[in-house]
């Protein structure tokens, strides 16, 4: 099993396909394999290789010092690592579902996120914190949260979630390189979908900042991000047979936000929907919709139109698919959208 | 209630209140760890005590006088600081909280540099890495983490149990009584005991947290609470700046070899008040603040040193001089610390550029380029 994880060794070549949570693992081996200072740190990450197994065969090939099981405390997990990374070293650090991230908030808003600013550049606190995010796996309560407004809302801590595992492997990379902390939202309800990816691709340290054209459109763009993603595209291809193009732009940050990205998408369509599983009160999505109003007002043929979650604690799982954002309640705001 | 936790019990003293040394059987081995301990050593701490306590003054005056925001008075406790501060070797790191002017002074960080944050000038102030002291911490208890990550850090580079005393390196994280109840110090406690991190941690137990008593925070001597994560605790007299030494030297000698972390409780008193903005008659009697001037400890080594004909005039004149010139040197620098230009406020909030931060530098600098809203797209930005 674990042999055949790791299968591709250090020089692979071209594509291959991998699960999403596979990929994520064979970044964080690429960036612990790149740089020794880069260790792995969490409850359950070493023999069992994490709850969602993204750091399965970690430990057995690094040891047990680059791959670490910790105590269970998460805010003791977030604050040794502060205290590491001000010694040089870079950790990344396993939260092990999003509702339990929490008791770390403190050490994260107040201390990781400050660091470099409050010392005027001379620390530096390259700390990466992976977090499964998000619903749709019918889990219990706790375990299906999009707390990313939370740190987004944090000056000093950059925020960002993938879509594909592509896209997964590259942004790993980079943020275990970047020199500031990395809020990694995983979405877990991907972790199984498959994708081509090509291990050989160098390092893109721009991928944290750059939104992705996922698919090109010309009537509407849909904003998407980490989950929603895979929710757009569906919509697209359903809208494409109704006679629709629906651009798609993947955000791949929510901070920094590249607004000039959407912004392009939305001048070139004059309609913006965003999707988003988190609440859409004070949300991504209101952020999105008013800086497009800011800077593409008379592009506009519509109000920009959120699609998201609810301002209600997270549903039970029986109710969860009422919540996220489905295909057809994208199709619906596209058509609010067209009606205009 | 308990009253274990507040009573003089159990404490390493080396000096009684009246300056006379205590020569018993149990604190033998400190005695020992001190014997090298002489005339200039002595005077030397005296001298940062002293300096300790004018720049408290100095310091308390210009928040009266409206120069600082907030000022935390270390007077009290400058023998547990200065003490401990004197056992640390310069590769030690240091996580301070906010009151360790005596530690910072030890560690010759610049006395107008530790009250830039207090002015509202700067949210540190100086260069961690020059001094090997971490900058202050203000939500309590969370930097006891830190130094656990950093004394891990330590560890993970080798630098333990060397047997080399110049690499060899520790890390002590000072925190209050207060702050024992926080979370982040029992997880760095078991993250540290777990990891047998070469670390110190020194509760100055003062007895106070603002308003609330140590009976508050704990129902035992807060030294016995490292006992249930595995590490060893020892209580000392935080007034006797020999035994804070010999503690402390003890302390760091097991982290250096490798013996792993200890948590020692300084017994001492805050004589002041929690900062410039408490009142400190609304919660304690009149007669505890006596009781404790009474055990001044920076009056315990002079009297020492006038016992022991160590006591020099013209030395003490020159600690006198330096004390007068440290005041005029404060009274005149931090009042001319100005405020940074505004863009500062945009400046190293990442290491790496950020869209949001870029765009809203550059929006303000516009907006106070421009004299006043001419129009009224600048009129709507400016709600911005
Ligand atoms: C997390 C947190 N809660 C509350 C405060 C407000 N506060 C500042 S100092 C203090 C008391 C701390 O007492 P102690 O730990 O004994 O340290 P001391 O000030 O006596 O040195 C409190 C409650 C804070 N700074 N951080």
């Amino acid at each position: 099993m674990t042999a055949q994880l790791l299968a591709p060794t250090t020089t692979p070549t071209g594509a291959t396909t991998l699960t999403f949570a596979k990929a994520i693992t064979l970044g964080l081996r690429a960036a612990l394999a790149a740089d020794d200072k880069s260790l792995i740190m969490g409850e359950d990450v070493g023999r069992l290789g994490g709850v969602f197994r993204v750091t399965d065969g970690l430990q057995a090939e690094f040891g047990e010092d680059r791959v670490v099981d910790t105590p269970l405390a998460e805010s003791g997990i977030v604050g040794t690592a502060i205290g590491l990374a001000l010694r040089g070293y870079r950790p990344v650090c396993e939260i092990q579902f999003d509702g339990f991230v929490f008791p770390a908030f403190d050490q994260i808003t107040t201390q990781l996120s400050k660091m470099h600013y409050r010392s005027r550049g001379r620390l530096q606190v390259p700390v990466v914190i992976r977090i499964p995010f998000g619903g749709g796996i019918g889990a219990v309560e706790h375990h299906s949260e999009s707390p990313e407004v939370l740190f987004a809302h944090t000056a000093g801590l950059r925020v960002v979630s993938p879509s594909t595992p592509q896209d997964a492997y590259d942004m790993i990379r980079a943020a275990v390189a970047s020199p500031d902390p990395v809020i990694f939202l995983e979405p877990k309800g991907r972790y199984w979908s498959k994708g081509e990816v090509d291990l050989s691709a160098p390092p893109a340290p721009g991928i944290l900042d750059t939104a992705r054209v996922a698919r090109p459109g010309t009537d509407v763009t849909l904003v998407a991000y980490g989950p929603t993603v895979a929710t757009a595209l569906k919509a697209a291809d359903a809208l494409a047979g109704e006679g629709t193009s629906a651009e798609v732009v993947d955000l791949r940050a929510v901070s920094p936000l590249d607004i000039p990205a959407v912004v392009a998408s939305v001048r070139r369509t004059g309609r913006c929907v965003v999707v988003h599983e988190a609440p859409t009160v004070h949300g991504v999505g209101a952020e999105v919709a008013a800086r497009v109003t800011e800077e593409a007002f008379h592009y506009l043929e519509a109000p920009v139109i959120r699609v998201g979650g609810f301002h209600a604690p997270y549903p039970v799982a029986k109710l969860e698919h009422d919540y996220l954002p489905s295909v057809d309640r994208v199709l619906d705001a596209v058509d609010r959208s067209l009606a205009f | 209630m308990s009253s274990r936790s507040t009573g003089e019990t159990g404490l390493v003293q080396l000096l009684d209140p009246e300056g006379a040394r205590v020569t018993t059987p149990e604190n033998e081995s400190y005695r020992e760890r001190v014997a090298h301990v002489k005339g200039d050593d002595l005077r030397g701490m005296y001298r940062d005590m002293l300096l300790t306590r004018r720049f408290d003054d100095e310091a308390t005056a210009l928040q009266r006088q409206g120069e600082l925001a907030l000022f935390a008075q270390s007077r009290g406790q400058e023998a547990a600081q200065v003490g401990s501060a004197h056992a640390m070797a310069p590769q030690d790191y240091v996580f301070p909280s906010y009151r360790e002017h005596g530690v910072l002074h030890v560690r010759g960080v610049d006395p107008v540099d530790r009250l830039r944050l207090f002015r509202g000038q700067d949210h540190g102030g100086w260069d961690p890495t020059e001094h090997n002291t971490h900058l202050y911490t203000l939500v309590i208890g969370s930097h006891a983490l830190h130094a656990t990550g950093y004394a891990m850090g330590v560890q993970r580079d080798g630098l333990v149990g060397t047997g080399d005393p110049a690499r060899d390196t520790a890390v002590v994280v000072y925190f209050g009584d207060g702050a024992t109840a926080q979370g982040d110090v029992n997880e760095a406690l078991v993250f540290a005991a777990v990891n047998n991190t070469p670390q110190v941690f020194l509760v100055q137990n003062n007895q106070w947290a603002i308003s609330e008593p140590t009976t508050r925070q704990a129902r035992v001597p807060l030294a016995e609470r490292g006992l249930g994560f595995g590490i060893p605790g020892v209580r000392v007299d935080g007034n006797d700046v020999l035994a804070c030494y010999a503690v402390t030297l003890e302390a760091l000698e097991r982290a250096h070899s490798g013996g792993g972390p200890t948590l020692v409780e300084a017994f001492t008193y805050r004589m002041g008040a929690h900062t410039t903005s408490d009142d400190p008659t609304r919660y304690r009697e009149r007669e505890e603040e006596e009781y404790w001037r009474r055990r001044d400890p920076i009056d315990r080594l002079g009297a020492l040193l006038r016992a022991e004909g160590e006591w020099d005039e013209v030395w003490a004149a020159g600690v006198e001089a330096e004390a007068e010139a440290l005041g005029e040197r404060l009274r005149t620098e931090v009042r001319a610390l100005g405020a940074p230009p505004t863009a500062a406020m945009f400046e190293h909030v990442y290491a790496t550029p950020h869209a949001t931060v870029a765009d809203e530098r550059a929006w303000l600098a516009e907006y106070e380029q421009a004299d006043e809203p001419a129009d009224h797209e600048t009129a709507t930005e400016a709600t911005r």
